[in-house]
């Protein structure tokens, strides 16, 4: 489906040899990975590992020390700012915390990005909110403030937020964490909707493994800064890297390391300079 | 020896590193300032919550500090029959210094601390990063509104605090000691110039509420995006905030009064 040199309109998103580091530790070393147009696409991987990281570069938020992230054939940190707000205006993200605006009411952190880039009459905002809002199951709770809201309500208000300017690509960090069974259902549901319905690009950082791979066109799997699978769910299901289905399977031994980097646990724990 | 060279380098850079950073930081907030004139609302919000914070603490520190400037006066200036000249001492000293520099020490504690804590928790809480990726400037919308209107509650404040200063010194001048209510007022009339006093006290104040807004604003988005990040940065503006206060009052006092 998309091999590194495949045809370019068919793809959004094109990272190529992207390196990041946060001070002396290197996040990303030569990052590849193609996210193909109206699909949903998965990136999994290792707490830690940089998905977040990867959505902000993407985003432009962060800068990569080396490399290139094409969103829609522009590079997208080549951009003047008035490009890239433009360009920006075309992805929604939904931040791991929700990041509503704690001085706004729900209605109105929803309404905001309609407030701020266009000039349409109340009702017409008034209707637009509260069909997102109902979409997600918040209807209700439009008066509440962000700090009445639970975390999992919190994202699902920042998703319909997210949704309102009719974006082409949006990035979900960790959408499923903090949802019950039902509105987990719901929510899976919905992602699949919006993106059929809108013709979107969907984004979709996640550990939820089963869920993931239960609604991803294409699958990237990123760990200790590299890309180490990339595939159809069925791919990753069927993959024969003992890393890759450690991962999937969620053992507790394997190729992948619970801890991180340090030194030798029986040297530090009964480290002699301490006695 | 070496380590502790090389440790001093590291800080020196550092410190270098932050300065050009919030200067970064001001030209952009500057330039930012020009996009309030369509959104007036923003700046007005501002003002009413800073000085709501702020009002309070200022009326009674003035009163008591105007109370204090005149027993303090009244017990000297009757040493050399000079109590009617309470009124014009007390008034100087209110608009030239006094006024302005609590105002702005008070302002640093009360609102520049207010003002990183917000803005630090906006940054721990992503709602920044929210902001830009809707393509909407932080700096148009959150910093230049809040620091703009840091800049036109100075000015009101330390009129707020001279003037209820120069009642309270009244209260216990002419009320309390027995100082002549006519001299009191008409002395103070003589004597205070507008622009070598009033006018000085206004500039006075609005560089200090440019500075503290500066460095409180900067402090809240240069945190690092942690409770403990926040905390620090808020400690850091009411230090950092009054120390500048103080510092540019000495400068502006020199520039001003000495010519
Ligand atoms: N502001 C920061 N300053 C320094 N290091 C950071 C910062 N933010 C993240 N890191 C580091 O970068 C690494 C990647 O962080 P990131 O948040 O992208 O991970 P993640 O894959 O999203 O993890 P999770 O699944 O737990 O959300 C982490 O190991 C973290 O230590
Ligand atoms: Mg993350």
């Amino acid at each position: 489906m998309t091999n590194n040199n495949g045809a370019m309109s068919d793809v959004l998103v094109r990272i190529r040899d992207m390196h990041f580091s946060r001070g002396n530790r290197a996040i990303f070393r030569g990052i590849n990975m193609d996210i193909p147009r109206g699909g949903i696409c998965a990136i999994m991987g290792p707490s830690g590992t940089g998905k977040t990281t990867l959505l902000k570069l993407i985003g432009a938020q962060l800068k990569p020390s080396q490399g290139t992230v094409h969103f829609d054939e522009r590079d997208i940190h080549r951009l003047s700012r008035r490009d890239l707000y433009t360009e920006r205006k075309r992805m929604g993200m939904l931040f791991q915390s929700g990041a509503l605006l704690t001085d706004l009411s729900v209605f109105e952190n929803v309404a905001y990005p309609l407030r701020e880039h266009t000039a349409l009459p109340e009702r017409l905002v008034r209707h637009l909110v509260l069909t997102r809002l109902h979409a997600v199951g918040l209807r209700g709770a439009r008066d509440l403030m962000p700090g009445e809201l639970s975390g999992g309500m919190a994202r699902r208000v920042a998703l319909a937020r997210a949704l309102m300017l009719d974006p082409t690509m949006i990035m979900y960090d960790e959408p499923f964490t903090g949802q019950d069974p039902i509105s987990m259902g719901v929510l899976i549901e919905l992602l699949h909707t919006v993106n059929s319905a809108l013709d979107l690009t969907s984004i979709i950082v996640s550990h939820d493994v089963q869920e993931t791979l239960s609604i991803a066109d294409y699958v990237y799997i990123v760990s200790d800064g590299v890309v180490v699978e990339g595939g159809t769910p069925d791919d990753i299901r069927h993959s024969s890297s003992d890393w890759v289905q450690q991962f999937v399977r969620g053992d507790a031994d394997g190729p992948v390391p619970f801890q991180f980097p340090a030194t030798d646990y029986q040297s530090d724990l009964f480290a002699p300079e301490i006695v | 020896m070496l380590d502790r060279l090389q440790g001093l380098g590291k800080t020196g850079i550092g410190f270098l590193e932050r300065l050009g950073r919030g200067h970064i930081f001001l030209a952009r907030l500057l330039l930012a300032l020009g996009s309030l004139v369509f959104k007036p609302g923003l700046v007005i919000r501002q003002i009413y919550s800073v000085g709501v914070l702020t009002l309070i603490i200022i009326i009674v520190s003035g009163l008591f500090v105007g109370m204090v400037l005149a027993l303090q006066l009244y017990n000297t200036l009757v040493g050399f029959n000079a109590e009617e000249s309470l009124g014009v001492v007390l008034a100087l000293t209110l608009l030239r210094e006094l006024g302005p520099v609590v105002t702005g020490l008070l302002f640093a504690g009360r609102a520049g601390s207010a003002l990183t804590a917000e803005i630090g928790l906006m940054k721990a809480t992503e709602q920044l990063s929210g902001l830009e990726m809707m393509a909407v400037d932080p700096y148009q919308r959150i910093f230049a509104p809040r620091f703009l209107a840091a800049v036109v509650a100075m000015p009101l404040l330390a009129a707020m605090f001279s003037a209820v200063g120069v009642l309270g010194g009244y209260l216990v001048g002419v009320e309390l000691l027995g100082v002549d209510s006519g001299a009191f007022w008409s002395q103070m009339q003589s004597n205070v110039d507008f622009n070598m006093d009033l006018m000085n006290g206004v500039i006075k104040s609005v560089v200090f509420g440019l500075v503290v807004a500066w460095i409180a604003i900067f402090e809240g988005f240069d945190c690092i995006p942690t409770s403990e990040g926040v905390s620090r940065a808020t400690t850091r503006t009411v230090v950092n905030a009054s120390l500048a206060v103080l510092g540019l009052d000495f400068l502006l006092t020199a520039l001003m009064f000495n010519a």
